[in-house]
């Protein structure tokens, strides 16, 4: 992979990570209120998979979805407004954490029931195919979204009709606070794909490089076949399941563990490994100046949010009684 | 002409079918089976596999599919083959058809109809004879059309079909054989008024769906004993017309409201607090109301129609209730 795109995965990862980082300071502060999910230490997936995808892709996250909006080109601006609960949010300011739409960059959600955007998916897969639309349909969810009848009716009905759906499974192996093998009978999360008759693979999601060149293949058999593809990613979040989480159910050396292969570090070691010293000094300057331009993008997103306003109670439309 | 409901809701669909490439009918055993109801026979063979989909036994899954299909710029209707299998696709049917519009900042608006068959008397029992017209009409967001009549079978659909807002259509499956003249559209057609069947100043005797032909021979028989009932078809539940109602009562000022929903909770109940918050001042009588016995349906017919309200007990009730 050349430099220059390598710089730009680290980049976005980067994105992602300070727009959480601040997320959490900013409910510490209560800016922020209501659920918020971070997707720190998963950045890897929404980079590596939204960088194959175009303007016009669709694609559906879950509640832990600030950064795969974000790359989707909706604004840190937006996507700060709505979680201060502002008109300019890319929901005004209804939807808040979990509900971050923008229609104009094929962003439908944001969804707070898990795997209710799976079915949906399905449905905007089946009319892009059906109106001879050039737009390729993506859906996030975690692992314990595959214990949910939605999920597997969707794998069915998409197998069967060979609707050219990408599913992407982060599977950070806690549904909430419930481990993976304490909550479903078969752990090989690709051999359950696989057994609605799908092509279904498994993705170290800590490794930048690989879930490129797996969703790339993947992409390309959903474009050449218009059927369905499954990925695994493998990966975890460092930080708790909300802001709520006491984070009493992982042991701290597990969590320790994990970060050890923090996505965004190990992109960085990759690229540097075979750099000379001139090199590697230019390259430290340049992850200075990127670090300095991602918080200037937000410290702007977010006076931006903090100047934007309240929609008022009578703008919004109330059913007649 | 005559013409019997369910060939008029055959003839709705097929309109809109013919009328919107871009919609599809999507349900269990709507294709090859030619629909549980026969509404959609032969309707594969004309249309194809691509616009008359047989669906799994995954309500949860084809309903999420038909919001999805709305939001990518097709016209679904989705169709569950009954109200009782509605409950394993409410996640979709609530927090996102009826939500989506308002949680999305008003981005994303759903042209999407639902169908699905109601109601009980036909000895099916507890898991089969729901009537949950009401409850879907305390939800924001929805419209629910409860069609009675040959008229608004052969319609509903074709201006739901209009509509940028989640669309319910209930109909109630003893209304299938009911038959009526056909008729041409009328110019003001609208689904969201409330259609005065027969007018009469003795009392207003509201409903909906299913209950409509037990309440208008209840009618023909109060008119024998010199009695003029003023009967209402809601038609619609969500938007409620409460003009026609108030404007009935003013005239009658009794009402006694006849809903096949049990009464907790029940659509009548909130027909009733309107009628109270309203236009408490117009009443002689207090409202009454006739709905279903507070269990779950049984089998057995004897009891089946104890719960269910009947003509008789319509009768009686309106008997009861005039001077």
């Amino acid at each position: 992979m050349e430099q220059s795109v390598c710089f730009l995965l680290l980049k976005n990862m980067q994105r992602i990570r300070t727009m959480e980082e601040l997320c959490a300071e900013l409910y510490t502060q209560e800016k922020i209120r209501g659920f918020l999910h971070l997707y720190i230490g998963e950045e890897a997936i929404a980079t590596g998979v939204i960088s194959l995808l175009s303007a016009s892709d669709n694609v559906l996250g879950t509640y832990r979805e600030h950064g795969h909006a974000l790359l989707k080109g909706v604004s840190a601006k937006a996507i700060f407004s709505e979680m201060f609960g502002k008109i300019e949010g890319c929901s005004k300011g209804r939807g808040g954490s979990m509900h971050l739409y923008s229609v104009p960059h094929r962003f439908f959600g944001g969804n707070a029931i898990v795997a209710s955007g799976i079915p949906q998916a399905a449905g905007l897969a089946m009319a892009a195919k059906r109106l001879n639309e050039k737009r390729r349909t993506v859906c996030f969810f975690g692992e314990g979204a595959m214990c949910e009848g939605a999920f597997h009716e969707t794998m069915n009905m998409t197998a069967l009709w060979n609707i050219p759906l990408l599913f992407c499974c982060e599977n950070n192996y806690y549904a909430m606070g419930t481990a993976l093998h304490r909550s479903q009978s078969q752990t090989d999360l690709v051999k359950k794909a696989r057994s609605y008759a799908m092509e279904a693979e498994s993705v170290d999601g800590m490794n930048i490089f690989e879930v490129v060149e797996k969703t790339k293949t993947a992409l390309d058999y959903i474009e050449h076949n218009q059927k369905p593809y499954f990925l695994e990613f493998k990966t975890y979040r460092f930080r708790p399941h909300s802001m709520f989480d006491p984070d009493l159910y992982r042991e701290k050396s597990e969590i320790e563990k994990w970060k050890r292969q923090d996505p965004i570090i190990f992109l960085k070691k990759e690229m540097t490994k075979s750099m000379n010293e001139i090199e590697m000094k230019q390259f430290t300057r340049d992850c200075e100046n990127l670090n300095h331009e991602i918080s200037v993008e937000m410290s702007e997103a977010i006076a931006f949010a903090e100047a934007a306003r309240f929609e008022n109670f009578s703008e919004i439309t109330i059913e007649g009684q | 002409m005559k013409q019997t409901y369910r060939e008029a809701l055959r003839e709705g669909l097929k309109d809109v079918l013919i009328h919107y490439q871009n919609s599809f009918l999507i349900g269990e055993d709507v294709g090859a089976y030619g629909g549980t109801y026969a509404i959609s026979k032969d309707f594969l063979k004309e249309f194809g596999s691509e616009r008359i989909i047989d669906a799994p036994l995954s309500e949860v899954g084809f309903m999420g599919l038909g919001i999805g299909a709305a939001m990518g710029g097709m016209k679904p209707i989705v169709e569950i083959m009954t109200v009782n299998f509605a409950l394993l696709a409410l996640d979709q049917i609530i927090n996102t058809a009826a939500f989506i519009k308002f949680m999305s900042g008003d981005q994303i608006t759903l042209p999407l109809v639902i169908r699905m068959t109601s109601g009980g008397g036909r000895q099916l029992a507890a898991q089969h004879s729901n009537s949950f017209e009401g409850w879907f009409a305390h939800i924001p967001g929805l419209i629910i059309l409860t069609p009675s009549t040959i008229e608004d079978a052969r319609y509903m659909l074709i201006h739901a079909m209009k509509e940028n807002t989640p669309v319910i259509i209930i109909e109630h499956a003893l209304l299938f054989n009911t038959t009526g003249e056909y008729s041409d559209e009328r110019a003001d057609y609208s689904l969201y008024k409330a259609r005065v069947i027969k007018t009469g100043s003795d009392l207003t005797l509201i409903t909906y769906g299913g209950m409509l032909p037990k309440c208008m021979k209840a009618c023909e028989e109060m008119s024998k004993i010199g009695k003029e009932i003023e009967l209402i078809d809601l038609r619609c539940l969500r938007p409620l017309d409460t003009e026609t109602i108030y404007a009935s009562l003013k005239k009658t000022h009794r009402v006694l409201i006849v809903d096949e929903g049990w009464k907790s909770g029940s659509i009548s109940a909130e027909i009733s607090a309107r009628i109270m918050e309203n236009c408490f001042y117009d009443l002689d009588t207090p409202v009454q109301r006739l709905c279903r016995k507070e269990v779950p349906v049984p089998y057995a017919p004897q009891l089946e129609e104890a719960i269910i309200p009947q003509y008789s007990n319509i009768v009686q009730k309106l008997k009861e209730m005039l001077p």
